[in-house]
């Protein structure tokens, strides 16, 4: 219970879900030892993270920002660039560190003075064009990030998967570098969730929830709303910072299009809504359901579009096309925002309610 | 205070012209940066011609946002179906668009512009009907409404089109550009402002004297005492957001012609444009709106010429630097 701080999934249903898909994700390097799974995993437990800091903006206090994939490709472009022109030393990663979080909060905090102190209605559009103006920014930088091409980098000695840890004689399976950044992303990703569990339960996540409810009142009660919104950016900002150091991390690069496109802004908005807003426990669930579907549906949407093709149809093939999936899940969105606004998880917890 | 007779005409409000002075006096204040006259009068002529069109695709979200109280994210899709559909008429009658005709290039462009406006205007009208009737009034799911109508209509259009950039060229009798002295205004930017102007000049007359617009600026200042009085503002709301998202399609047109080539993109690129401009204006004014588009055009077309480098934040810088001027936008809509 400490652990959880208090706010425990509070349906059977959603505990065993997140028990096994927690078990799975940490059993991924032993149970699927292939590259394919390990991605998946990894990105997984990255993206919970990065979904649960943005469900602490868009869930709890309830305002929609577009600028969350920049403090992602901060952290991201930080570590590469770090690693990139230092070479790959753990001096390297610290600097890489020390130098995105602060930039991070620091961003965070000018956008949120600025653009929170007017109206909430101004946060969402403000935070998209600070965000695309980073994105020409990070691309037209090339000296220093490296363009479109982006930044590839070698890793410390110790995590690099030629560094047998413990071989394959001893336990059933290689124990190599690969294995062990991995359960860094792993660990670090389960830490910054539950530590966003004990921000979100504490009295300042109370008073966030104040303000989503009502700002008007939630001002009159003595609150600086101000102050409190600017904060939750900021501690938003750094973790999505931190999951794009060990996205940059995993995948030992970073570019425009896995740390900083609109896309995956989008992706971000779709996991909170579907796996339930304003829960952090939606965050587990939105990023398996999204990513698992990301990686295996598209294969079968692949399938799906040469049948309809061969079958003679019209429109279809195109519909279906792999590079169209974003179609249905859009549509997905549309529903889920539309049916059931509080997710998967609201879903579930209120089942559990109606039967007790 | 001197007393009012009966049949004194009321006091005129104050007029607030120091957002009306800024693109002047930006533009003037460019002429010695620039150095010679004859680019300065280019560039000028560029900005005007570029901002007209901004204007054309923000008036509508600026309109919508300001009546209904609707953040409409997926604004930016109507710019590129209407770009799109009117691929539909310009490219089957490409050789009327080559014919070195005036009136053949316009007896094309004029039915293209029109279907665009009126698929743009039809979409506008299911996007209301099913996207937005159900979340009047709750912003967080009009966001995410918006947002995800505009993944689903930006992926329809690369299934139906594909993901290629479609070439638009110019049709012959726009293209070059007129020569006076040693100034070079291209034809198409004359075109685009006088399209522009009409456009501003129509939305303020209708606006400022129809009864129609006084009905949509009453609805504007207070929505349940224009439904006390019997006037049906849904209804309304449905004719102002159609309009707009015809605007937004005849933009995507003129954009599309501007750039000479239509990809489903563009959607994204230009949704951040015209919101900047529409922050800047002040959400839901019309005229700060149109103030809005011409300084982010002058900016982007002033700072291209004299730091390339800058082009690409100044529309942020821009955009801080009003804001630190006028927190609510240039001119701030009251009731909101």
């Amino acid at each position: 219970m400490m652990i959880l701080s208090g706010d425990p999934p509070r349906s059977r249903v959603l505990t065993l879900i997140l028990v096994v898909i927690i078990l799975a994700l940490a059993a991924t390097p032993y149970l699927f030892p292939g590259a394919k799974a390990m991605n998946v995993a990894a990105k997984i437990c990255i993206f919970a993270a990065l979904v649960a800091s943005y469900d602490l903006l868009l869930g709890y206090t309830g305002s929609v920002s577009f600028a969350h994939t920049m403090f992602y490709g901060i952290g991201s472009y930080a570590i590469a660039i770090a690693l990139y022109s230092m070479g790959p030393n753990w001096g390297a990663v610290a600097t890489g560190i020390v130098v995105g979080l602060p930039l991070a909060a620091l961003l965070a905090l000018a956008i949120g003075l600025f653009s929170l102190r007017v109206a909430a209605i101004f946060f969402a559009m403000i935070t998209l064009a600070v965000a695309s103006a980073f994105q020409v920014l990070a691309s037209q930088l090339s000296w220093l990030t490296g363009g479109e091409d982006g930044r590839s980098f070698q890793l410390p000695e110790l995590l690099r998967p030629g560094t047998v840890l413990i071989p394959k004689s001893f336990a059933g399976f290689e124990f190599n570098g690969r294995t062990l950044t991995f359960y860094l992303v792993f660990a670090a990703s389960a830490l910054m969730i539950l530590a966003l569990l004990r921000v979100v339960n504490s009295p300042f996540g109370r008073v966030l929830q104040a303000i989503r409810e009502n700002r008007f009142r939630a001002e009159a009660l003595g609150f600086r709303t101000v102050f409190h919104l600017t904060y939750a950016n900021c501690l938003a900002a750094l973790v999505a910072a931190s999951a794009g150091i060990l996205n940059a991390l995993w995948l030992r690069y970073a570019g425009p299009d896995t740390s900083l496109s609109f896309s995956i802004m989008l992706d971000i908005l779709l996991m909170v809504v579907i796996g339930g807003m304003g829960t952090i426990y939606g965050a587990i669930i939105g990023a398996t359901i999204f990513i698992l579907a990301q990686n295996y549906l598209q294969s079968l949407m692949g399938v799906a579009s040469k049948a309809a093709a061969e079958a003679g149809l019209p429109l279809l093939p195109g519909l279906l096309h792999p590079d169209r999936w974003l179609l249905w899940l859009g549509l997905l969105f549309i529903a889920s925002a539309y049916f059931f606004p509080t997710g998967v998880v609201g879903r579930l917890r209120n089942a559990g309610t109606k039967k007790a | 205070m001197t007393d009012l007779a009966a049949t004194d005409p009321l006091p005129k409000p104050k007029r607030d012209i120091a957002p009306i002075l800024l693109p002047i006096a930006l533009a003037l204040a460019m002429i010695p940066f620039v150095g010679s006259t004859s680019s300065w009068l280019t560039l000028t002529a560029a900005s005007l011609a570029m901002g007209m069109m901004i204007f054309i695709m923000a008036s509508g979200l600026t309109l919508v946002f300001g009546l209904m109280d609707v953040l409409n994210f997926g604004h930016g899709a109507f710019i590129a179906v209407g770009a799109y559909v009117a691929t539909l008429i310009l490219l089957p009658f490409a050789a009327a668009m080559q014919a070195d005709s005036l009136l053949m290039n316009l007896a094309v462009l004029a039915p293209a512009a029109l279907l665009s406006m009126a698929v743009s205007g039809a979409l506008g009208l299911i996007v209301e009907r099913v996207l937005i009737l159900p979340v009047y009034g709750q912003h967080l799911k009009q966001i995410l409404m918006t947002t995800g109508g505009l993944i689903v209509a930006e992926q329809t259009l690369y299934a139906v089109w594909g993901p290629q950039i479609i070439p638009l060229p110019l049709p012959t009798s726009l293209r070059g550009s007129f020569i006076i002295g040693d100034v070079a205004i291209a034809k198409y930017r004359l075109l685009a402002m006088l399209v522009g102007l009409v456009v501003f000049v129509a939305i303020q007359l209708v606006l400022n004297r129809s009864k129609l617009g006084l009905l949509i600026r009453a609805g504007v200042e207070n929505r349940e005492m224009v439904e006390a009085l019997g006037y049906r503002i849904r209804r309304l709301f449905l004719g102002v957001f159609m309009t707009g998202s015809a605007l937004a399609g005849l933009g995507g047109v003129m954009w599309a012609l501007y750039r000479e080539q239509v990809h489903a993109s563009m959607s994204d690129d230009l949704t951040v444009l015209i919101f900047i401009v529409v922050i800047i204006g002040g959400l839901g004014s019309i005229g700060g709106c149109f103030i809005g588009a011409l300084l982010v055009a002058m900016v982007a077309n002033y700072g291209g010429f004299l730091v390339p480098k800058l082009a690409l934040v100044s529309n942020i810088l821009l955009m801080v630097a009003v804001l630190m001027w006028r927190p609510r936008g240039l001119y701030a809509v009251t009731s909101r």
